[in-house]
């Protein structure tokens, strides 16, 4: 089995998070993790190659993203991932949900014979969640997305999801797309060893020429016209609970400001 | 689209065959101040659906007909949002944002060659193009980005503005629209079950929480007695929300979930009880207008992040606030 995880580094959310004066999202190593939900996903990779049982796996950690973004490789081949792409080009930087969404899936084809795409739910820093279905989109594959709980048997996939008021469940031969909530498993926290030994994989990396988006700008098809950071919240108002005042001190928030 | 035509905006509208909830009106509501709204049903609309669409000024209802086809499954609706776009040359396809309604923007942008606007709390025209208005990094701050091609699909979350009635009543006038569709190839849809509404002990069934203008949300303080939050839910006809933690420890289910990896709310007064407010949280009710946190620890991040706190004991607190609010409607009626 070929499993493809898509990983996104993304500013910490405990970090001061802001954007550029050309408006991209500041990222430094510092402050930029792995998107959390994406452990998830690799987490599901393993998962799915361990159910797989015999034969030849492999997985491949795929991001798109600047000299930074390798770090969220860097992670996933920690975690066990096998070999690492990331995909960076001056064309494709600024990529919108669907620049990202034409280049990972343009990636993906070229690596070939691909039985599993994984993902995240969502990035948490623009919380889309549109690439997983962009992706399925462009591939022409079937999606299982805000997956909660994924099994694999007789060559299917069969997955639980939990949204808008419904349960469904859902099977998918493969190849399809996956993407997994948080709630989907606990990702595993790569030893020392492992550490030690993800130095030693590759991370290949692709230009826009080598997927056939020389002129990569053009699938961009939004334009970010304007970043601003808000004022700071005014300070609090803080009541202490003294002779069981507390609650009628909040009603008397709620009524007063006419909020109900 | 030339200069001077007047765009058509295609609003999805869901539950069509009840009643209309506020997001479909407040997505109506914004369409007219964009163009000529046309109203799309993947059911066949209901009487007062009907009578809702033509006080919100819609003229134009297409029900498309996708036959035996799973519209539950998102890459199929859009195969027939698609269809009504470019049956009615729409320059805007509106949805309410929700987890299934961006998984069906996505395919209709993918399917239309639109570009795709997520999330948005304001859209505007500036000079033909249209510019969506987001607040990201937990209310930090505050974006636009415009659409570079000609056609857009956008989705508005619901409390993002105030659903109001047309200047004149539409003619509401139902107009099919046959769509062949199949389930995507190696799809399929097992089983679907849809969850039993939310009810206080009388009966009266509790705001979604998505669209709900107050809620009260419980976190690991209540250790699991989620009767307080309840109580004080129910005296002021609020949503019940929650934390990741409390779901996980089977307090509550899923869809009570605030936060990144659960629902993002808006509402007018978030109340947040028994809750740290860790990013995780904060990134989905920061866009609430007033924070009001209830927490034992003054120096609960929630609190910071608050506009008003009770530092003490929730399992009095919020009772004893909902018995004065009961008392004060009491006293008014
Ligand atoms: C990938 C990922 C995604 C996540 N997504 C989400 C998400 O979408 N939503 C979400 O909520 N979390 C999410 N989390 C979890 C998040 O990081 C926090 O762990 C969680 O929000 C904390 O829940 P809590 O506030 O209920 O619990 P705690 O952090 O344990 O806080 C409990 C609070 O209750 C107070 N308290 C205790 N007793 C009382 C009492 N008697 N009266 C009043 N106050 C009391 C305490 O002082 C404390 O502040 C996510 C985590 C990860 C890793
Ligand atoms: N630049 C990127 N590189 C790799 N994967 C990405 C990128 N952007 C998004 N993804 C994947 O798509 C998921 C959903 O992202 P989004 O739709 O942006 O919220 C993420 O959890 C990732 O798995």
């Amino acid at each position: 089995m070929r499993i493809v995880v898509c990983v996104k580094h993304v500013p910490d959310l405990q970090s001061t998070r802001g954007f550029t004066a050309e408006h991209r999202v500041v990222r430094s190593a510092d402050d930029g993790t792995m998107n959390e939900v994406d452990e998830n996903a690799v987490e599901a990779a393993l998962a799915l190659v361990a159910a797989a049982g015999d034969g030849e796996h492999e997985i491949i950690a795929l991001t798109l993203g600047p000299d930074v973004a390798a770090d969220a490789v860097r992670r996933a081949l920690q975690m066990g991932a096998d070999r690492g792409i990331r995909i960076t080009d001056d064309a494709l930087a600024g990529a919108d949900y669907f620049g990202t969404a034409t280049a990972l899936a343009a990636a993906i084809r070229r690596i070939g014979d691909v039985d599993v795409v994984l993902t995240g739910m969502a990035a948490l820093d623009g919380l889309g969640a549109v690439v997983p279905s962009l992706l399925a989109a462009a591939l022409d594959l079937p999606q299982l997305t805000v997956v909660q709980e994924l099994t694999y048997s007789d060559g299917a996939l069969i997955a639980r999801r939990e949204l808008d008021g419904v349960t469904e469940t859902l099977r998918a031969t493969l190849p399809a797309v996956v993407a997994v909530t948080d709630l989907a498993n606990t990702p595993r926290l790569p030893k020392f060893k492992e550490i030690m030994a993800a130095r030693a994989k590759e991370i290949e990396v692709l230009g826009a020429a080598d997927l056939g988006l020389a002129d990569g700008a053009s699938t961009n098809r939004t334009e970010v016209l304007r970043t601003d950071p808000r004022p700071p919240r005014p300070e609090p108002e803080i009541v202490t609970d003294s002779d069981s005042s507390g609650g009628r001190a909040l009603a008397d928030y709620l009524i007063s400001n006419d909020l109900i | 689209m030339t200069e001077t035509a007047v765009r058509t905006v295609l609003v999805l509208i869901e539950n069509a065959d009840a009643a209309l909830r506020s997001p479909a009106l407040e997505a109506l509501t914004l369409a007219r101040t964009l163009g000529m709204p046309v109203a799309l049903t993947l059911a066949e609309p209901s009487t007062p659906a009907l009578d809702q669409l033509a006080d919100a000024g819609v003229d134009r209802v297409l029900f498309a007909d996708l036959g035996e086809a799973p519209r539950e499954i998102p890459a199929v609706a859009a195969v027939a949002v698609a269809a009504a776009a470019a049956h009615t040359g729409a320059g805007l396809v509106l949805l309410t944002s929700s987890f299934v309604n961006k998984e069906i923007a996505a395919h209709t942008a993918w399917r239309t060659g639109a570009g795709l606007l997520i999330d948005v709390t304001s859209l505007a025209d500036a000079g033909g193009r249209l510019v969506g208005g987001k607040r990201v990094f937990a209310g930090t701050w505050d974006t636009e980005c415009a659409v570079t091609t000609q056609a857009a699909v956008a989705t508005l979350r619901p409390n993002a503005l105030t659903a109001q009635a047309a200047a004149s009543r539409g003619a509401a006038a139902v107009e099919g629209l046959p769509v062949a569709a199949s389930s995507p190839a190696g799809l399929e849809l097992l089983d679907r079950v849809v969850h039993e509404v939310s009810a206080d002990a009388s009966g009266v069934v509790r705001p979604a929480l998505a669209e709900a203008a107050v809620v009260v949300a419980g976190g690991r303080g209540t250790a699991g007695d989620f009767g307080p939050v309840e109580d004080l839910a129910d005296a002021l006809g609020a949503a019940i929300g929650s934390t990741r933690d409390a779901v996980d420890e089977g307090w509550i289910g899923h869809d009570a979930q605030v936060g990144q990896t659960g629902v993002t709310i808006a509402p007018r007064v978030y109340i947040g009880a028994g809750i740290s407010g860790a990013p995780h949280h904060h990134g989905g009710m920061q866009a609430a207008r007033t924070i009001i946190a209830v927490n034992t620890d003054s120096e609960a991040p929630l609190v910071e992040l608050s506009d008003f706190a009770v530092i003490g004991d929730l399992h009095e607190i919020l009772p004893a606030a909902a018995a004065a609010i009961r008392s004060r409607r009491a006293a008014q009626s």
